[in-house]
């Protein structure tokens, strides 16, 4: 049997496309099926092509909510079996089980796919120095570059990540998330213009309980990443997801902004509306702006950013991709067409197009801030864990 | 024997037919090319192919032709070679040049080609959409820290923040050239236009004459090696302070003015005697290593109130750590003059053999910032050939923040590259003191002249920035992946990280 292709195999080229998104969140923390994020994305069947879809979902394991759930693909058995020997050497494994799927048409050639509910072990954790997030972190980058054949889909506790290739209503319906219950959702049409990716290769993109689903390219990919490689980061998979997703990291937790200046930093009000801010905000907008310049998104894309808490939306600084939001009672939804908000929220209160680089933020009311936990590791440990990729992680952190 | 064995460069025919007997081409010629007897009579080999007398010619009777005068063919010795060696014969100097290197070198910028938006990402049509070249210069720090200001909003933190930043409407501004080099009127047109550009122009080593004084805050004032014209008051009226260490036409050479244009206003701009040479040292005689120059960086901050304090570097092989020990030293820009650069004068044999290709100093000054993590702590201007919106273009993806033009800004004046700056003579009224000529340059043309190429370019930059998807110049700074490489060699694209076309 072959092996799977690794994720920087698949990606030599940078990965062009378009898609389809939305997200759901109830901020009371009220719980939701997932029935509604498959409607959502069915609505928008056309804006993928049927070569990647896939979930995430918040809340949805109440029972094992202090455990890391890690869903698993496996190419192969021995892959399974490589990683559940490291399982066990380094975490206390509460519950192992296949994840529930059914046959669906349109869906095949799936991975081995399976779940577990873990808490690293306690005197490992001691001995490592550090917090079970770092532990983490360190055990998905261990398990991605160096099992073949093994995937970590996501690490994140009471939430997971369910994707592969195909539509996501076949997705949603293979991974049986009617079954589900969260208070937060969002979900992913893919649109690959390369060649057809693998089942690691959907969105969302996880790492932790941090999701990230996207819409659009960047067009200053090219700055982002050298940007970010300044910090440590290392970006290999050649998406535009990624240096989204280390950026939010870079803004939020290592320079620690407030989420609402961090999307003012990664898609910028112009600069003739800066002019005519108050001074005090003027003054905050210009030095993001001069500071954050070569992090800046800029081109196309609408993002949704799930985190264990709630999620947040953003559109580039002109809106070149669509997104619209709505909200019901304490229900906030977004996605790339109304009529998938019109398909799930029967009369909503309110319905409108957010602005260009105005953030949608999403809070459950009582939950935890902020996003990551306890998380220490520097950025290329955090990038090695995405991209598996462990020689890339020998280099020296320059500016921690 | 003959009184010189080179024989003239150019052949200067009239149409006597057409011609108007006005003798204006005999006026208008500061090379002293005619005479007049009856009609102009032209003494060839005095011509210098500026063109002054053909663009001033009522009739257009003039022209001007290459001496084609055959010499035995021989590869290695071209006929420049041979000149060379007979006028060095004839004198026993140097031989003294001035403008950019004219040797066929390989231009870098020519072999490189941006990407543009198909498709998957739209293109944005700048006559539509705002494009943005606003532009900071100088240090910024790594994070920027905010508190909440009590009403659900933010505010800097105590002390956090950009500051001592230049603002520049584009990322186009005036390289030094110095009063004395050049004539106040250029000085004059130069600083009205830096000031309605919203750019800057820069003093160059030869002071701040008091009638720019209304444009200061558009104007780099410099410290160079001679020190001329630098006090407190000067340091103080600049946006910025530069330290000139090199130029990209002669690095590791210093200047000299000599004494025929140290007249009064350039004595007192200058402070020295008039007539006196202005010799400006080889190196500073207070910088012998890096130590010292971190010293004079904050003493001219202390001086000054904490302007932005740049260092201009020729482009030289170890351009890279120098740069990086600069940054270190506390510069908050570093003003990279590339080989091609011009000069006011040079010796040949310096301009035209040493130093490094501005493409290549900024790719490894840029990445070498990077990978030392002190990007963010100061801005590159990079200079020395900028010829066209598609060099600033290209230079900005690999790693600029500004660029600076000299050559191109002088020809917006009339600057033919006569390469005949040091002979004060300029016809074109540039490059020279004598009332007669210096006159010839009305500021205000001057300046419209200056601000229609630099809004060109800077239109030009916002339709590339607009086919290349992004509508903010901060996003194609550094953005390498947006350019592709044609007919470079594996290791230049390697040093430029470049992809070749087609990967």
């Amino acid at each position: 049997m072959t092996t799977r292709p690794r994720y920087r195999e698949e990606s030599s080229f940078k990965i062009h496309g378009g898609c389809g998104l939305m997200g759901i969140c109830d901020e009371s923390g009220e719980l939701m099926s997932g029935e509604d994020a498959i409607l959502a994305m069915a609505v928008q069947h056309d804006r993928g092509n049927g070569l990647g879809g896939g979930f995430a979902g918040y809340g949805i394991y109440p029972e094992f909510a202090d455990h890391f759930c890690f869903h698993m693909m496996y190419h192969d058995l021995r892959a399974k079996e490589e990683t559940e020997a490291y399982f066990d050497q380094h975490f206390l494994l509460d519950l192992a089980e296949p994840m529930p799927t059914r046959p669906v048409k349109g869906i095949t050639d799936a991975p081995l796919l399976w779940r577990y509910f873990m808490q690293p072990y306690p005197n490992k954790l001691e001995e490592s120095e550090m917090s079970g997030e770092d532990y983490v972190v360190r055990a998905v980058m261990s398990i991605n570059a160096s099992i073949d054949g093994a995937f970590v889909a996501s690490s994140g506790k009471n939430m997971g990540a369910f994707k592969g290739v195909g539509y996501p209503e076949e997705i949603g319906h293979y991974f049986r998330l009617e079954e589900y219950e969260g208070h937060t959702w969002t979900g992913h049409n893919r649109f690959p213009t390369n060649t057809p990716g693998w089942w690691g290769g959907a969105h969302p993109f996880a790492l932790l309980d941090w999701t990230i689903v996207h819409n659009g390219e960047i067009s200053s990919y090219g700055i982002n990443s050298r940007y970010l490689e300044q910090f440590g980061y290392k970006c290999t998979l050649g998406t535009d997801t990624e240096v989204a997703a280390y950026l939010f990291d870079l803004l939020l937790r290592r320079h620690k902004l407030p989420l609402s200046l961090a999307c003012k930093a990664l898609a910028s009000p112009l600069w003739d509306e800066i002019d005519r801010m108050p001074k005090d905000e003027q003054d905050v907008m210009r030095s993001l702006r001069a500071v954050y310049g070569p992090g800046m998104l800029n081109g196309p894309f609408a993002i949704v950013l799930g985190f264990n808490g709630g999620m947040v939306a953003l559109n580039d600084r002109i809106k070149l991709r669509p997104l619209v939001a709505a909200r019901k009672g304490t229900k906030i939804m977004v996605a790339s067409e109304e009529s998938a908000i019109r398909a799930v929220m029967a009369e909503p209160d309110l319905v409108w197009t957010p602005k260009a680089g105005e953030p949608v933020i999403a809070r459950v009311k009582g939950m935890d801030w902020p996003i990551h936990g306890d998380l220490h590791l520097p950025p290329s440990e955090i990038s090695c864990a995405v991209t598996g990729t462990e020689q890339s992680c020998d280099s020296v952190e320059v500016n921690a | 024997m003959p009184t010189s064995f080179i024989q003239p460069e150019f052949k200067v025919k009239i149409d006597y037919d057409k011609c108007h007997k006005c003798g204006r081409c005999v006026q208008q010629c500061g090379w002293g090319v005619y005479s007049f007897n009856e009609r102009p009579i032209p003494d060839d080999s005095k011509c210098r192919a500026c063109h002054r007398c053909v663009t001033y010619c009522p009739a257009h009777c003039i022209t001007i032709e290459k001496n084609t005068l055959a010499y035995r063919e021989n590869d290695n010795w071209s006929p420049d070679a041979r000149k060379a060696v007979w006028r060095q014969a004839e004198t026993g100097g140097v031989l003294l040049t001035s403008m950019g290197n004219p040797k066929p070198y390989q231009r870098i910028f020519d072999h490189l080609v941006l990407d543009a938006c198909q498709v998957t990402n739209p293109s944005i049509d700048p006559l539509r959409e705002p494009m943005e070249l606003r532009t900071f210069l100088g240090s910024k720090p790594d994070s920027v820290q905010v508190e909440s200001d009590g009403n659900g909003g933010f505010k800097l933190a105590e002390g956090e923040g950009m500051h001592n930043n230049v603002k520049l409407d584009t990322p186009i501004i005036f390289s030094p050239m110095s009063y004395g080099s050049v004539s106040l009127n250029v000085h004059k047109s130069l600083a009205m236009a830096a000031t309605r550009l919203g750019t800057l122009m820069n003093t160059g080593e030869g002071g701040l004459h008091a009638d720019l004084y209304p444009y200061q805050d558009n104007v780099i004032v410099q410290v160079a090696s001679g020190r001329f014209g630098v006090n407190p008051d000067y340091l103080n009226r600049g946006a910025a302070i530069e330290i000139k260490i090199g130029q990209g036409a002669k690095p590791g050479i210093g200047g000299h003015l000599p004494g025929e244009k140290i007249n009064k206003e350039v004595s007192g701009t200058r402070m020295i005697p008039q007539g006196t040479d202005a010799i400006s040292p080889a190196p500073h005689h207070d910088i012998y290593s890096i130590e010292d120059l971190r010293q004079l960086i904050y003493a001219l901050k202390e001086a000054s109130g904490y302007k932005p304090v740049g260092v201009k570097i020729a482009a030289v092989h170890n351009v890279a750590a120098i740069a990086s020990g600069i940054v270190r030293a506390g510069a908050d820009y570093v003003y990279l003059d590339g080989f091609k650069g011009g000069t006011g004068a040079a010796p040949q044999v310096i301009r035209d053999h040493i130093g490094i290709p501005i493409e290549i100093a900024i790719a490894v000054v840029d990445q070498r910032l990077r990978d030392e993590g002190i990007r963010n702590n100061a801005s590159i201007i990079a200079a020395g050939s900028i010829r066209s919106s598609a060099d600033v273009a290209k230079a900005i993806a690999l790693g600029a923040d500004v660029v600076a033009i000299g050559s191109a800004s002088l020809m917006a004046l009339g600057c033919h590259l006569c390469q005949s700056c040091h002979t004060g003579s300029c016809s074109w009224g540039i490059t020279t003191q004598k009332p007669e000529l210096t006159r010839r340059i009305d500021p205000e043309w001057g300046a419209e002249q200056l601000v229609n190429l630099v809004h060109a370019w800077s239109h030009e930059v916002q339709e590339i920035l607009g086919a290349l998807g992004v509508n903010a110049v901060e996003s194609l700074r550094g953005s390498r992946e947006r350019l592709r490489s044609i007919g470079l060699d594996e290791q230049t694209c390697k040093i430029l990280g470049v992809k070749p076309a087609g990967m």
